[in-house]
């Protein structure tokens, strides 16, 4: 009974201290955001006076509004399509089973662990090619590419398990296989779709290497590339830098608070599956 | 009753036609995004790193001599090996560390100091890496709240500049990625936990097993799986890892923290090399795959 008390109580002052440090770089951004600018606080000291201007200052330096919005734009263009495509064939591979869909499954398991650097020369020049560079096409329509392969692989992972029967009586009464995928099997699947949906939108979001690539214009790119180009510009003026920083963080922390339980479920099961 | 039986081969005759071509048009227009946007630059990429080119004039064939490179040419191979080295950070201290917590913590696993540390703990995944960069480079600058704390409690002779110091730099961006791949782990893991029957544990206590005993022998065997979960994703992390060391270091100081991402992006688009780029980016292609499969084989032995 003793040890187990004192097993949770060493429990709890363990969490309490990792909670501690996931959040100190937050608080050190924070605290350093409301010095006034252009100084070089020393550590975690409160201002002498707050310095809440600089939000404002950054948010316009950072050209927040334009960024919110082709942040947006490039999630609206990512998203849907990706799991359009992803749901449509692992629906084809996993329950329809067309011939052929193993080696098909293959080759996009294959893309599951590609780190993105390898390809990015190639589509620098591909993208060039196709006249889209310094467009939000351009990273919109290489992610879609990009994202195809855990798409598939987790939609998959969810018709395979689905029951043939289900499919047979929907025929029988005359559904073609558009109807049966549109009317039985998409509203069967929404929470795997909504999990994929936060996943993708998670690393649309957070997408860097893309946007600094093929983007040179920060305010066509994601919030993460704009971030860099951020830092590039106000690197020396510390507090302002982290005021930006705190800024750009706020729309994915925010989306993550609400929908807190989603996010982790889809973490946990995105990395287990992935 | 033989009408409707006709009437069920018929249904069952059309389903089979939806394994062909209608099934098919359903991959398709994944299958095509994919071979345009993924598939065709792979086979680029093996193209150019057999040819020498500036991205503009004409290219010449080079046959191999883009990969004797990479592993001869010191500032090349080095990214090859601090990659490696990376994987101590990101992998093994949140893998090993990961465990330890999650282990201690199990038991209070439903409170509600655990459901708050839940959400707390996963926020750096959810955060843009590179805003993890920017907070880290400020923690661990000269000035930073590291070495505040150092000082505090009593180490002030070790304060320095973490990021700008040869010897500490790369050990200094693993521990940033440590940051962000810590909570993740912890989490897999003590979900996995949760799936141990407790009978388990209640049996090796009345053996008279301590908690190292029931920890070696029931705990770590029971998560074969999460763990090599967690091992995949953080060394997949660690060699492809961009993001967090082009905000923090760029690579420096001198070429201490330079990876094979950073390298290619360097060699691509500001050095011009883009044939010894791509021979880089086969051999990290190459890399990555060759850790990730025996990692998964290994966790599948475990489930037969």
């Amino acid at each position: 009974m003793i040890t187990a008390r004192r097993e949770a109580w060493t429990g709890r002052l363990l969490l309490i201290l990792m909670m501690a440090i996931t959040l100190l770089p937050f608080l050190s951004l924070f605290v350093t955001a409301l010095h006034p600018s252009g100084t070089y606080p020393a550590g975690l000291a409160w201002p002498d006076e707050p310095q809440w201007g600089n939000f404002p200052r950054a948010f316009e330096a950072a050209n927040m509004g334009e960024l919110l919005k082709s942040s947006v734009l490039i999630v609206l263009g990512v998203v849907p399509i990706s799991i359009l495509l992803g749901t449509m064939a692992g629906f084809a591979i996993g329950h329809l089973r067309v011939i052929g869909g193993r080696v098909v499954f293959l080759l996009f398991v294959l893309g599951l662990t590609l780190p993105f650097e390898g390809i990015i020369t190639p589509l620098y020049y591909q993208i060039r090619d196709m006249g889209l560079l310094n467009t939000r096409w351009a990273i919109i329509l290489p992610l879609i590419g990009l994202f195809m392969p855990f798409s598939v692989f987790w939609m998959r992972a969810h018709f395979v398990n689905m029951p043939g029967e289900l499919s047979e009586s929907a025929r029988m009464d005359g559904a073609n296989v558009w109807q049966l995928f549109r009317r039985i099997h998409v509203p069967l699947a929404m929470p795997a779709i909504s999990s994929l949906g936060i996943l993708l939108f998670l690393w649309t979001w957070n997408q860097f290497l893309l946007a600094i690539v093929l983007v040179d214009d920060p305010a066509k790119r994601t919030m993460s590339g704009a971030l860099g180009a951020f830092q590039g510009q106000w690197g020396t003026d510390i507090p302002l830098l982290c005021a930006g920083s705190l800024l750009i963080l706020t729309p994915t922390l925010a989306i993550f608070l609400i929908f807190q339980r989603h996010f982790v479920k889809a973490l946990l099961q995105g990395s287990l599956k992935g | 009753m033989a009408r409707s039986s006709a009437h069920r081969r018929a249904a069952a005759a059309r389903l089979r036609g939806t394994r062909g071509l209608a099934g098919w048009l359903f991959v398709l227009p994944a299958l095509a995004f994919y071979a345009v946007f993924v598939l065709r630059p792979i086979a680029l990429t093996f193209q150019y790193s057999l040819y020498e080119w500036d991205g503009i004039g004409p290219s010449t064939w080079a046959g191999p001599a883009n990969y004797g490179k990479v592993f001869t040419d010191p500032d090349l191979f080095d990214s090859l090996v601090n990659a490696f080295q990376l994987i101590v950070f990101f992998s093994a201290i949140p893998v090993v560390l990961g465990l330890a917590i999650a282990a201690t913590i199990r038991r209070i696993a439903q409170s509600r100091l655990a459901l708050v540390a839940r959400a707390v703990l996963f926020l750096p995944q959810v955060i843009p890496l590179v805003a993890a960069g920017i907070a880290w480079s400020w923690l661990l600058a000269s000035t930073g709240v590291v070495n505040q704390l150092l000082s505090l409690v009593g180490l002030g002779g070790v304060t320095r500049a973490w990021l700008g110091d040869f010897a500490t730099a790369l050990p200094a961006v693993g521990m940033i990625g440590a940051w962000v791949l810590l909570g993740l782990c912890t989490l897999l893991l003590l979900a996995g936990m949760s799936k141990i029957d407790p009978a388990l544990y209640e049996a090796a206590r009345l053996d008279g097993a301590g908690p190292w005993r029931e920890f070696v022998s029931i705990t770590v065997p029971s998560l074969r799986q999460e763990i090599a979960v967690c091992v995949t994703v953080t060394v997949i992390a660690a060699l492809a890892s961009f993001d967090i060391i082009y905000i923090s270091t760029q690579g420096g100081p001198g070429n201490t923290t330079m990876v094979p991402g950073l390298q290619i992006f360097y060699l691509a688009f500001s050095e011009r090399e883009v044939g010894t780029a791509s021979a880089l980016a086969v051999v990290l292609m190459v890399l990555v795959i060759a850790c990730a499969l025996p990692i998964q084989w290994f966790a599948k032995d475990g489930n037969r």
